[in-house]
């Protein structure tokens, strides 16, 4: 018991809380805002993969870290123009775009990582970002290096979480764009075009995606390898469900995951991790998600007209 | 710009688009191969050769179609009727994992026992593998699309746990395996010196059986209203949570045999790298054939092709594998844009 203690009063563990947290709130804002505006983008987790490799290579190639990470999101957006135009120009299953758009962009970037490096036996290093203490507020004990000692990525992903929150809730862009996820015959009928404002969410949020994806290798791993997305895309989608589709609490329940996360790998190296196998704790976040689902599947707040192409003239 | 329906497509209008996607990941393929710097054309002609050039390469092509199919028409058949089940890998691991169970030494029953008494149990592991999801759909709203998907994750950690645990081979010099399946256990071939193992037939009847189902009872009828709409499908009295409990169990199991068939009749054990992904494959095969169950065979045999043709011209023409799954991709946004397109037209607003 003393061990627990002893883990959840160290730094590190708050430290690496938000530092998981940061690809997935990137992440989760962007499936988030397809969402709101009624298409199930299924694509994250390719999309990650591609924002991944596409900000690694720019940054691998000499670009500066920044230019990196808009490379990342622009290939993000490229893949996000392809959903949008399948899902909401021709009307195609969401569910199976998406799932098409995550094969196409995780293949894609394996086969141009494999093209450009044919015969390299550990992945190359780049120089990744580097942390940012705020004064003052990073002397603060365990909020201070856990929130504001972080790279600027980190720091960017808060600060993104707060301005969809703002322009979903504030803005006549945020009330066209939640509109048309609850009512896009309403949208239509009000002169505005439901073709533009879907599309260009799933644009905007799939560059958001490809961020997330950016952050695993320009800001937390330094380089590129296979398999380093591993999931988080789902949980993603996960998240929105558990976030309510709104961008606060979707944040939420990014730290929270992510301290399951974290903890998880910690009490792998206590006594009670000597007993039981390491499994058992890798389940752990992907069983809560689950649970959380289930707790929070009462409340009637997911978009009306999720998944439901729209086309003028047809009811 | 918007789409039209046409009313009555004519038969250039039904054929034309497909042949078209068909034709343009073709292309694609040269183009791929060309970036990676190989001649586009001799690379496209070694992937056939690859696939179909020889009798060994042929009996590959079919034993790595046997598990597509199984997953395809697992997905096919929960697709028709609207429940996303993206959950295919964890159910083929439930059904393997079972077979691995009951299949290495409790069970002392001769071969022509023994081998339904698995299949079954596999059946069964993966339909309900997939009916909790499918309760928690209906009694609580909860999303199937992550659950499924989640428990993929959640299995293959199981998986991994047991084969480091109580279900490792002793004679496994370490490795996380499984010990072997009795011989009784074991499918076997369908011809004597040829590699293709009877995990194929049983693939190819399960289309026959899941095509017989949807097209000649009524519970196949209902899963494709259920499908078709939910609420005139309540409305014409058609029990709705009592069908897609069904069309769940019928779905998970299929999966579960992909896993059952690979075990008893391809490796043999259990270890970690079983499916490389199949399940997730399964959703590509249903969707080329537009979920029909005749389809998923052909669909299956076509991934398959591309796969083991892929791996054989990657090791003589160096370019990389994953070359499989892009073409795969493409393959499958053109075809359903293709099947759409054969629907309908696109007009200016």
């Amino acid at each position: 018991m003393s061990e627990i203690v002893e883990i959840l009063a160290s730094a590190s563990l708050w430290i690496a809380m938000v530092r998981i947290a940061s690809p997935l709130i990137f992440a989760t804002l962007g499936e988030l805002i397809c969402e709101r505006a009624g298409v199930l983008n299924l694509g994250i987790e390719g999309i990650m993969v591609a924002g991944a490799f596409s900000g690694w290579l720019a940054a691998y190639a000499g670009m500066g870290l920044w230019p990196a990470v808009a490379v990342a999101c622009l290939t993000g957006m490229g893949f996000g123009l392809l959903h949008a135009g399948l899902t909401v120009l021709f009307g195609l299953s969401q569910h199976v775009v998406g799932i098409g758009i995550t094969l196409l962009a995780t293949s894609s970037s394996y086969f141009a990582y494999r093209v450009a490096l044919p015969e390299v036996a550990s992945p190359p290093k780049i120089e990744a970002f580097q942390n940012w203490p705020v004064p003052v507020l990073s002397q603060i004990t365990l909020i201070g290096p856990a929130f504001f000692d972080q790279t600027p990525m980190t720091y960017l992903a808060f600060g993104l979480a707060g301005l969809v929150s703002w322009l979903l809730a504030r803005t006549p862009l945020g009330l066209a764009l939640r509109a048309v996820g609850e009512n896009p015959a309403a949208v239509d009928a009000q002169g505005l075009s439901v073709a533009w404002l879907r599309s260009g969410a799933v644009i905007a949020g799939s560059g958001l995606m490809a961020m997330g994806g950016a952050f695993l290798t320009l800001s937390a791993f330094n380089s590129f390898f296979f398999g380093m997305v591993n999931g988080r895309g789902w949980i993603c989608i996960a998240l929105v469900v558990f976030g309510a589709w709104r961008p606060g609490k979707a944040l939420a329940g990014a730290l929270l995951f992510a301290g399951f996360d974290a903890l998880q790998i910690r009490l792998q190296q206590t006594t009670l991790g000597a007993d039981l196998p390491y499994q058992i704790f890798l389940m752990l976040p992907y069983l809560l998600s689950i649970l959380a689902l289930v707790l929070s599947s009462r409340r009637a707040s997911v978009p009306a007209a999720l998944m439901r192409p729209f086309r003028k003239g047809e009811r | 710009m918007r789409l039209e329906p046409i009313a009555a497509p004519g038969f250039a209008r039904r054929v034309l688009p497909p042949l078209v996607a068909l034709g343009a990941t073709t292309l694609a393929g040269a183009a791929l191969a060309r970036f990676a710097g190989a001649d586009a054309f001799a690379a496209l002609g070694l992937i056939a050769k690859g696939a179909l050039g020889t009798k060994f390469a042929l009996m590959e092509t079919l034993n790595r179609a046997t598990p597509l199919i199984f997953a395809g028409l697992s997905v096919a058949v929960a697709f028709r009727a609207r429940l996303w089940n993206i959950g295919a890998e964890a159910q083929l691991y439930a059904g393997a994992l079972v077979t691995v169970l009951l299949g290495t030494g409790i069970l002392p029953l001769p071969s022509p026992l023994l081998i339904p008494v698995l299949a079954l149990a596999a059946i069964l592991a993966g339909a309900v593998l997939l009916i909790v999801p499918a309760m928690l759909k209906l009694r609580l709203g909860v999303d199937e699309v992550v659950t499924t998907l989640l428990v993929n994750f959640i299995m293959l950690l199981i998986v991994s746990m047991l084969l480091e645990g109580p279900l490792k081979d002793p004679m496994g010099m370490g490795w996380p395996k499984s010990a072997p399946l009795v011989h009784e256990a074991r499918l076997p071939r369908i011809l004597p010196g040829l590699r293709l193992h009877w995990g194929f037939g049983l693939a190819v009847i399960a289309a026959f059986a899941v095509w017989i189902i949807d097209r000649r009872t009524v519970a196949g009828f209902e899963m494709r209203a259920v499908g078709a709409g939910e609420a005139a499908a309540r409305f014409a009295g058609i029990r709705v949570p009592r069908v897609v409990l069904r069309t769940a169990a019928l779905s998970g199991g299929l999966a579960a045999l992909a896993g059952f068939s690979e075990v008893a009749g391809l490796k043999g054990n259990l270890t970690l790298d079983l499916s490389p992904g199949y399940g997730y494959t399964g959703i590509v095969v249903a969707m080329l054939a537009a979920l029909n169950p005749f389809g998923v065979v052909l669909a299956a045999l076509f991934v398959a092709a591309v796969f083991v043709g892929a791996d054989s011209m990657s090791r003589a023409a160096g370019v990389p594998t994953y070359i499989a799954d892009m073409l795969l991709a493409f393959a499958l946004l053109a075809m359903v844009l293709a099947l759409t397109m054969t629907r309908y037209r696109l007009r200016r607003a």
